[in-house]
This record gives C-alpha cells, structure tokens and sequence, in this order.
C-alpha cells in the first residue's frame, strides 16, 4: 500500500534537502573545527596542545567531569528508583523540578551560585570567615557543573524504568531478597545501558559547559581555566589555531558521545529483534 | 518495612528503599537546584520596586530583550520547519547515509556551546567559508542579528527533531493508508491526517527549543558582535554586568529571565501533561 510521501519524485526532493540542508548547518562546523585546528599542520597543532596552560586546562576540565559524573549517577540513580517504583504526592513536581536546569540559563545559573556563595552571600559570607573560598576555585567550577549536568541520568532513567515496570524487583523482594541484592542482581543489569548513557552525556555537558563556569571561575590561567575557557581566551587574542586545537580536542569527545549513543541504540535495536 | 509499620501507615509498598532514595532526591533539590534560587531573592531584597523597575526598563536591557526574543522566535520557526523536514526523512523513507544523519542529529547538543560558537563565527566571518559566499550577494550574518538567529538555531534543533520523531514513529501505516486509498492527495493528506497527530509535538519541541535559545550564552557572544541595543543579548547583558561588579543589576535582570523561562517549562509541562491524558482516554 502507498504511503504518504512515497512518490519518488516527492522522496527524492525531501531527502535531497535534508541532506544538503544537514551538510551546511550540521557538518560543515564539524569539519571546520578540524580544517581550522590543523591549517598551520601538525606540529603547530601539537605545540598548541602540548602547551603549559592547555594542558592545565584539559586536567581541571577532566578532573570536574571525574568528579560531577558519580555525585549525577548517585542522585539520577535515586531520583529515578523514587518516581518509577513508588507513587506518592508530589511525584510530578519533583519530576518538573529536574528540569529547572534545562530551562534556566547557564549565566543566571552560575550568577546564583555567585550570589549565594560568594564573598557578600550568606553562605560565602560565613565561609569567608573560616577562610574557605568556594567561588573563582575549582568547587565553584564543580557544583555549576553538578547544577548544569544533574537531569541527564535521571531523564535517561526514568522513562525505562517506567516501561520495564517493577514486577522483576517485586518477585526479588518476595523471594526474600534484601534491597541492596534486589539493586545489584535486578534492577543494575536492567538499566545498565540507559545509565551508561546517561554517564556519556553527563560526560559530554560537564567538560563544554561555559556560560556557567565562566561566571564562577574568574578564569586564571593556568589555575581556574577550563578548556573551553581556555579556548575563548585564545580566540580573543587573535590565536584562531590554538583556539580551534582546544576546540578540536571537545569535538572528539563530542564526536566520541555520538558514536556511543549510535552503538548502544544499535545493541538496544538488535535485542528487540532478537525478542 | 516490618509488618507493623505497614498496619501503621496504611502502606502497600513492595520494595525497599522509599526513605534512601526520597531522602537523597530531596536533599539534592533542595540543595543544588532551589537554595541557590535564595541567593537571587536575597540580592533583590536589597532593591526598592522603583530601582528595581528602572533596572529592568533601562533603554539597553530592553533593546537586549528585543534582540534575544526576536532572534530566538526566527530560529524556533526555521527549527519547526527544519526539524519537521528531517524528523519526517529520518521516519519515513531509507537512503545511504540515514544513520549517519541520524546521529548528526545530536551534533548540537553533544557539541560545547563555546566552541560552536567560535566555529559559526569563524565560518560566517566576512573571510570564512559561508561568508565568503554570502557576502558578496548582500548577506551578512556574523556580527548581525542574523548571526544570532543562527546560533541560536544550531544550539536548538535537536529539541524539534527528537520531540517529532518518536510520535511520527508510532503513527500506525493505516492512517496514511487510509487517507490515500480514499484518494487524497499527499499535501492534503499530510495536513489533514498526519499533522493533527504531530502537532501537539511539534509545538512541544518548538517551545522547548525557544526556551533554549532565550537563555543560550556561548554559542552566541561570538558571532553576535555584541553592540549595545543592537546585537547584545539578555545573558550577556548580565554577564557585563557582573563584570562590572554590579550584583543587584545583574540580578533583576536574571530574576526577569529565571522568570520567564521558568513559566514558560511550566507551561509546556502542563500543557503536555493535559495532551498525553487525553490521549489516554482521561486518565494521566
């Protein structure tokens, strides 16, 4: 039977300017990303990468995603457990309040970090009294990054958990099994792909953020900058390829999430066919 | 939970660990999402109305809210028609390359803002390889508000197409079957039988992508030139602002925008809410 759009004249002028349409807006970016980094050859490329400051900013970048992906997981994890396997007022509206991060701004999110933390908060006020400085350090860069980040393992969870329902874990506790075994031995090898994913995008939003970090981080070089910061720095002192050297090194890790997500919906396509 | 507590508390539940993890949910949220929000109304508190109202009125920030409205209402319309363009491809018809689009597809999102910002800059930029093209025909982008527009769309299509896509994919082949066996013509059958299906999610997935570009920072300070009333948008207007250690002005105009993004996910929250019950048959 004929569906709509089938005719091939309609098919090919539809894919046709989806394509052309995808390589100007989507591709061509990526592509200059790499043209830009490696027009003055690899040995410059390499040079700017290997530089002091750079290298300075991948470890403080890497160091907070290190430490923003377990604090996410713990709360996604629990977040996800609470509204799919018990129902109790006030389910939705934790459920919206995930999304305050989705919808807030990343300056204004780092602004109220600003503002709370801060030497003339309330809170920095009192820990500027025992000496502890929070804001233009690397906490500061850290809990923007955790306020940024902290949706995507709870939004992967939850819609699979609903689907899968909790019969599994239900015929676990009747059994006798204690939660933490119900946990280990059920639910973790069930969700483990969506959590993995979950990860790789917590991942990938952790290193780029830079409308938050900026605001928090005061940017010093070599101390507080991370590598998108570091890039920015670059770009406004006129370094195009030093700049796109660091915008290379995200894009592979972008490049890298894509792939990730590509084969685990391929394994997750493979098994439903094999069901 | 031993028995007695479940006499006590009228409760059924199965499985262990209501206390852990509404504990540990809580706790986050009220932490890392809603005290900072504290912070924001403590610095207004020291405002009066009348300071806060002229902050929030002056002549620049105004014209900044202009810009960034305008800008972000063009890129949610050419997302809807880009997005429904590739969500319906991607659904309906097999090419070489389909999974690679596909992937493509979450390019913006995986990609950090800063650098596509400087990449669209770079690539738009009177000696770039888009502006080198364009400009000799009367087309500037980079540093115009059409630059702004265009970032704001990169940053935002995925919302269109991955709120499109799962709803197109559930669509049964009868629908379109029966439409044309009955002899429609496919632009007609598209807008009478398939788009009241989609449109609910085209207009969830627009909005969302809206709210997005209104709040986006770093995909856009490169390209946008940043000329005071002309292409200086709202985050960077507080930006400067704290730059120049003016907290309570960067703050009223943060509570502005924390405001109306807030109300506007709220919005579409419910509104979505309402269209999936009555998809269900009343029930939520």
């Amino acid at each position: 039977m004929r569906r709509i759009g089938d005719a091939p004249a309609v098919k090919r002028l539809l894919v046709g300017a989806a394509l052309v349409l995808s390589a100007l807006f989507l591709l061509l970016p990526l592509v200059a990303i790499f043209a830009q980094a490696f027009s003055q050859g690899m040995a410059v490329f390499w040079a700017n990468v290997s530089n002091y400051f750079t290298l300075h900013a991948i470890g403080l970048t890497l160091g907070v995603a290190l430490l923003t992906i377990p604090i996410c997981l713990v709360f996604g994890v629990a977040l996800a457990w609470l509204v799919t396997r018990f129902s109790f007022p006030g389910r939705r509206i934790l459920q919206t309040l995930i999304d305050i991060p989705f919808a807030v701004s990343p300056v204004v999110a780092g602004l109220i970090y600003l503002l709370l933390y801060g030497r003339n908060g309330w809170i920095g006020s009192w820990l500027d009294g025992h000496d502890i400085q929070l804001m233009f350090a690397w906490p500061g860069i850290l809990m923007v990054t955790v306020f940024v980040t902290c949706p995507f393992v709870a939004r992967e969870l939850i819609p699979l958990m609903q689907a899968q329902g909790s019969r599994e874990e239900e015929a676990a506790a009747t059994l006798g099994a204690r939660g933490w075994t119900t946990f280990w031995r059920i639910t973790l090898p069930n969700i483990r792909w969506a959590l993995l994913y979950g990860v790789i995008l917590t991942n990938a939003r952790a290193v780029g953020e830079f409308g938050a970090v900026s605001v928090v981080s005061g940017a010093i070089r070599g101390q507080t900058n991370t590598l998108p910061l570091h890039l920015e720095q670059l770009y406004q002192d006129y370094n195009a390829v030093g700049a796109f050297a660091c915008a290379a090194l995200l894009a592979l890790i972008a490049l890298l999430t894509l792939a990730a997500k590509a084969s685990l919906e391929w394994r997750a396509s493979r098994r439903e066919a094999l069901l | 939970m031993n028995q007695r507590a479940l006499r006590l508390t009228g409760n059924t539940r199965v499985l262990p660990g209501f206390g852990l993890s509404m504990g540990i949910s809580v706790l986050f949220i009220s932490l890392v999402l809603l005290l900072p929000i504290t912070g924001l109304f403590g610095q207004l508190a020291g405002l009066s109305l009348a300071q806060y109202w002229a902050i929030i009125t002056e002549g620049r920030v105004v014209a900044s809210y202009m810009v960034t409205i305008g800008a972000a209402a063009v890129a949610a319309l050419i997302n809807a028609v880009f997005g429904l363009l590739l969500a319906w491809v991607l659904v309906r018809y097999e090419f070489p390359g389909k999974r690679l689009l596909d992937a493509l597809m979450d390019l913006p999102f995986a990609l950090p803002t800063a650098v596509a910002g400087i990449t669209l800059a770079t690539l738009y930029a009177g000696n770039g390889w888009m502006g080198k093209l364009l400009e000799p025909l009367g087309f500037q982008v980079a540093y115009t508000w059409v630059g702004i527009a265009l970032a704001m769309a990169f940053t935002s299509i995925p919302f269109v197409v991955r709120t499109v896509q799962p709803v197109l994919e559930d669509l049964p082949a009868e629908v379109d079957e029966a439409a044309m066996s009955l002899g429609a013509t496919d632009a007609i059958a598209f807008r009478r039988v398939i788009m009241p299906h989609l449109w609910p999610a085209l207009v969830t997935g627009t909005g969302l992508a809206f709210v997005r570009s209104l709040g986006e920072f770093g995909a856009i300070i490169f390209i946008a030139g940043n000329m005071p009333y002309e292409t200086e948008i709202t985050a960077l207007m507080i930006f400067v602002k704290l730059q120049e250690y003016d907290y309570a002005g960067a703050s009223a105009i943060a509570s502005v925008v924390l405001f109306v993004s807030l109300a506007l996910l709220l919005a579409i929250n419910i509104w979505q809410g309402r269209f999936v019950r009555r998809l269900h048959g009343g029930k939520g």
